[in-house]
């Protein structure tokens, strides 16, 4: 399944990346065009007008001003328009579509955890299927990475306590490199890995190796009791505490008169940072889960807390 | 226009261009302090946004009897390193000393009541670090609250205690030579430097210790 | 420009001059003339440059084999953070305004010194002492963060010694803000009768704005560095998550210093190649105004544009848009020079001494750096290229191929001035043309690297990268032996070399009015300014060579 390196026009294996290329080698054009432009006149100017050369040199100064406004004004509209091309595909970049099969990511020094909704793990490797829409939810552990599949053309940098996602829908099969594209210390250079776009029925072989893991909100739901959540965010509890039914995506209001949505970040800070949004009527009681819980934990309990009646909006 | 009498550094042709000189570099020197506190305001600003109750918590905790005291202090010796200033203009050298000296004092006043109040705080266990204790549940953001305000008021008592001896040295100056009435020059850029610090510290005081303050 | 003296005694022995006025050590280290401070930052940065060439030479060895095997991971790590310090802050941006701006800012504006004098042996001090600080850190087991000190690996995770090579910048920062202080005063209130703004010298200009950029921005990075420090010891938690801090807060507070720095880096060698351009073409600078307003337009709009390091940092993406136009906007008053040295050639009288071969390798390096920068602007095409050789290419290309072979242009171009002497053409020529083939050897196929995907700070890669690296060290090392020669043949020059005279290129400007070496108080009598700058003739110089040839 190995892809030879197509020097020196890399090779595109995702929905993205024709996109990223077309401006790239139409920039290669301009800027080209320019620099020969500059390159020549310099060049005939220099041949014409050296010291000895007949060419007459009278009316040597003419106007400047015609010539400023011209090339000052003229590169405008050339700027704008690859800035606004390139603002757009970025733009894209940004917006997975809603029915991304989600991915987690948690980076660490000096490698790559990988976690499938379904249970799945890998490290410092990733198998997808060809043509679907990939989203990752990424975070690290330590300092910032940076998850970069040069072929995908996508790159994203991983940061701590923050969840950052990247997406992709690959469309060819075969191995392309991951690269670790933020420096992290020792061994960033070793920090990379594989992925493998696979065609369905590769992928659904590949899936079929092994015991059927749990999904990551099975996962989730064995932290939740072990780590003792439910003690208080039951309903028989007798401690009063937020209930997390449909919790994931409604709005909070918070003790300082604020709302915020639920999302992943909400949720991750408030299981480790508890106290940094405090819901509204409910008394800062609940601890903090800092060092007590791993990422990957935290990653499966967030995935279960998604997974509870999750009611489907229908409001915008 | 400038008397040729007047002693000037051999770079610059009259003292007038070295007058307007050292002014304009005084003036640029200025420039860059702000750019240089800007640094740390705006990484409280960051966090001030970020964490509203957390910071108004931990700014109550700020001794805001200390600050209002100081900021009179600071204000007060701003007037009279202005009355000092005009002193030298006018050459009157016991009142230029005398004023400098007064000025120096209260600059030492704010650097003492400074110092009380990092006593009272570092008792508090509100300087961060292991001994850090502030109540749940803004715990952290308090920590960063007073690691900007020890930085931020730590940077500008650094820039008093500068000036203060400074002042200190030029009010002995006065007292024991005429190297001011020939040219004041220092003393009008000692004040202007003088009068930033101060300017800063009315920026500081509102934005650390009136946070949220209610009665 | 022509001047008209005013009537002053002369005071001062014709072949006395600042060199030889005082022998000792201590006349050297004691000096407050700015022609001699400006000759010991030129023997500092010369060294600074060879110890951060070394790194690199080490670290282009370690990427001819993709398995590497030259030197550790971990010595690598701090190879490229050794290389991007000292070079960053110990040569580009100390060099042509401590050099070439400390030397001759006073004579091209007909004053005696800068303002502050003591001052400016105080800022040489204070650079000396953060660069001794900064090689105690290399030399006690080094830094390995990168030169840009990302947090949290620099605040929490780094072991070395992170904390004296941030007070080593720390320190040498307050050199450079006590240059540009001093320069900003000299250059506005100490110009010669006649001399206004817009008949300085475009030198002048450039030196100027990179003043202003340097006492503006340089405060910042001194409150970053500070933080980044302070949390290394005391583990407050500002760039902390975990505490509830923000690692990015770092990346935009250095990112507001380290953009505009950049042009401290640029400005400077750009106000050379203006004035190269018009005396070896004899001719004079076309749009002179536009070229003065593009300048300080280049140093306003370099304090917009820092979130373009930051567009796959996780920053917001409408921040990303806004900082995305305001760096194409940056790149059109660079344009507008470029533009404007070419369009001097026309109708000139072209000559190619070594500083002109060095001002066109700057023109045409500078302008594939400069656009390839709106590759990075894009911001659908940076998410590729960042962070990989594409951007060591795009940046090599602007500080080396254009800082670098500007500093070279001017330092050639002055030497007569400086040094009396003249030094050996066609050596300089053949230097001048080695450097150019090595440099685009090196950096020219780091772009195609950078476009196939290899992550830059890498010291071993994947296979297929191979022979692009292979290229581009081969190329280093002939822009070694390129840079290798200068320092011999200059240094020759010192004992052997011709005696210049005042004005071996014939060129106009007032510091070329007065001897070379020039006086210990740069003229014997005071220059008064009456005519507007780059008076050359094109057509005069036609004639008096047809003139010649027929006598």
């Amino acid at each position: 399944m190995n892809n030879p390196p197509s020097f020196p026009f890399p090779e595109q294996a995702s929905n993205l990346a024709p996109g990223v290329d077309w401006i790239f080698y139409t920039l290669t054009a301009l800027c080209g065009a320019m620099t020969l432009l500059v390159v020549a006149l310099i060049t005939f100017f220099c041949i014409r007008y050296r010291h000895g050369s007949r060419a007459s040199r009278a009316n040597g100064n003419p106007p400047s001003l015609p010539w400023e406004a011209g090339w000052t004004l003229l590169p405008v509209p050339i700027f704008l328009g690859v800035f606004f091309w390139a603002a757009q595909t970025y733009f894209r970049m940004s917006r997975p579509p809603p029915d991304a099969m989600e991915i987690n990511v948690v980076a660490k020094q000096w490698m790559w955890k990988i976690q499938h909704s379904d249970g799945r793990r890998e490290i410092n490797e990733l198998h997808i299927p060809v043509g679907r829409a990939v989203k990752l939810v990424m975070i690290s552990q330590d300092v910032i990475h940076d998850f970069y599949v040069p072929a995908f053309r996508t790159k994203q940098d991983v940061v701590p306590g923050r969840y950052t996602t990247e997406w992709f829908a690959p469309t060819k099969p075969g191995k392309f490199h991951l690269f670790c594209a933020q420096y992290c210390g020792l061994d960033h250079a070793k920090m990379g890995g594989w992925i493998y776009v696979m065609s369905p029925l590769d992928y659904a072989q590949w899936l079929a190796q092994g015991q059927p893991p749990n999904s990551l909100a099975a996962q989730g739901q064995r932290v939740f009791h072990t780590l003792g959540c439910s003690g208080c965010h039951a309903a028989a509890s007798k401690i009063r505490a937020p209930l997390l039914d449909g919790i994931y995506g409604k709005p909070v209001p918070l003790s300082d008169g604020t709302i915020v949505t639920a999302d992943d970040q909400y949720l991750r800070d408030s299981i480790l940072l508890p106290n940094k949004q405090i819901a509204a009527g409910y008394e800062a009681l609940m601890p903090t889960f800092q060092n007590r819980i791993s990422e990957e934990d935290l990653t499966a309990v967030i995935a279960y807390l998604k997974s509870l009646g999750s009611v489907e909006r229908n409001d915008p | 226009m400038s008397d040729p009498a007047i002693a000037h550094a051999a770079q610059f042709d009259d003292a007038t261009q070295q007058r307007e000189a050292a002014t304009f570099g005084m003036w640029v020197f200025l420039a860059t302090e702000i750019l240089f506190f800007g640094g740390m305001f705006l990484g409280y600003a960051a966090y001030r946004r970020a964490y509203p109750a957390a910071f108004a918590a931990a700014s109550r905790h700020t001794l805001l009897a200390f600050g209002a005291t100081n900021t009179a202090v600071l204000l007060i010796s701003s007037a009279m390193m202005a009355f000092a200033v005009r002193a030298a203009r006018e050459k009157r050298r016991a009142a230029l000393a005398w004023r400098l000296f007064a000025t120096a004092a209260l600059g030492l006043l704010f650097l003492g009541i400074k110092g009380f109040e990092y006593a009272r705080e570092f008792s508090e266990h509100l300087l961060p670090g292991a001994s850090f204790h502030f109540d749940p549940p803004y715990t952290n953001q308090a920590e960063m609250f007073f690691y900007l305000y020890f930085l931020m008021t730590g940077v500008h008592a650094i820039h008093v205690t500068i000036g203060v001896v400074l002042i200190a040295i030029f009010g002995s100056r006065a007292w024991h030579t005429d190297a001011f009435a020939r040219n004041d020059t220092a003393v009008d850029l000692l004040g202007l430097y003088w009068h930033f610090v101060d300017i800063v510290w009315v920026f500081l005081f509102p934005l650390i210790y009136l946070v949220e303050r209610h009665s | 420009m022509n001047t008209t003296t005013r009537e002053l005694p002369i005071t001062l022995e014709p072949r006395a001059n600042y060199l030889n006025a005082g022998h000792s050590i201590w006349s050297w280290l004691m000096t407050t003339d700015h022609k001699r401070i400006g000759l010991l930052y030129m023997v500092s940065i010369t060294l600074f440059f060879f110890v951060g060439g070394l790194a690199a030479a080490l670290m282009r060895l370690e990427l001819l084999r993709p398995q590497g095997g030259l030197v550790t991971s971990a010595l690598y790590n701090k190879l490229f953070t050794m290389h991007g310090v000292i070079m960053v802050w110990f040569f580009l941006i100390p060099s042509i305004p401590t050099v070439l701006g400390n030397f001759l800012v006073p004579l091209m504006i007909g004053a005696r010194d800068v303002a502050f004098p003591r001052l400016n042996l105080a800022s040489w001090y204070l650079f000396m002492a953060g660069g001794l600080c900064v090689l105690w850190a290399i030399i006690a087991g080094g830094v390995d963060t990168g030169w840009t000190f990302y947090t949290p690996y620099s605040s929490t995770y780094a072991n070395g010694h992170v904390l004296a090579m941030a007070a080593g910048i720390f320190i040498a920062g307050f050199g450079s803000i006590a240059t540009g202080l001093n320069f900003i005063v000299t250059i506005h209130k100490m110009r010669a009768p006649g001399l206004t703004w817009f008949r300085l010298p475009l030198f002048i200009w450039t030196i100027y704005t990179t003043s202003l950029i340097l006492v503006l921005a340089t405060p910042v990075l001194a409150i970053t560095l500070t933080l980044m420090a302070l949390e290394r010891l005391f583990g407050v938690g500002i760039f902390n998550p975990a505490m509830g801090g923000d690692p990015l807060l770092f990346q935009h507070l250095f990112w507001f210093y380290s953009h505009p720095a950049v042009y401290i880096m640029i400005l400077p060698s750009m106000g050379v190649i203006s004035e190269l351009i018009p005396c070896f073409a004899r001719k004079s600078l076309f749009g002179y105004k536009f070229v003065a307003y593009a300048t300080i337009s280049i140093g306003v709009l370099g304090f917009l544009v820092w979130g373009h390091h930051m567009f796959v940092s996780s920053q917001s993406i409408y921040a990303g848009m806004v900082f995305s136009i305001l760096s194409f906007m940056v790149a059109i008053p660079s344009a507008i020079k470029v533009f404007n040295w070419t369009a001097t050639l026309y109708k000139g009288s072209i000559t190619f001494h070594t500083p002109m071969l060095y001002a066109f390798g700057f023109i045409g390096l500078f302008t594939i750096g400069g656009l390839t920068g709106l590759f990075l602007a894009a911001l659908a095409v940076d998410v590729h290229l960042h962070d990989t050789y594409f951007v060591i290419a795009h940046f090599h290309y602007i500080m080396v191929g254009g800082a670098v072979m500007g500093y070279l242009g001017g330092l050639h171009f002055w030497w007569p001035k400086i040094t009396g002497r003249l030094y050996c053409e066609w050596l300089a020529k053949l230097a001048a043309v080695t450097i150019f083939a090595g440099f685009n050897l090196t950096f020219f196929p780091q772009f195609i690297l950078g476009f196939l995907g290899m992550p830059r700070r890498y010291p071993v890669y994947a296979p297929e990268f191979q022979v692009l690296n292979v290229l581009s060290t081969a190329g280093a090392s002939i822009l070694a032996i390129g840079y290798l020669l200068p320092l011999a043949y200059l240094l020759w020059s010192l004992r052997h070399g011709k005696p210049a005279g005042a004005n071996p290129w014939q060129a106009t400007g007032l510091e070329w009015k007065t001897a070379s070496p020039p006086p210990r108080d740069n003229f014997t009598n005071a220059p008064v300014v009456t005519e507007e700058p780059y008076q050359y003739d094109a057509e005069a110089a036609e004639l008096a060579l047809e003139e010649t040839s027929h006598v």
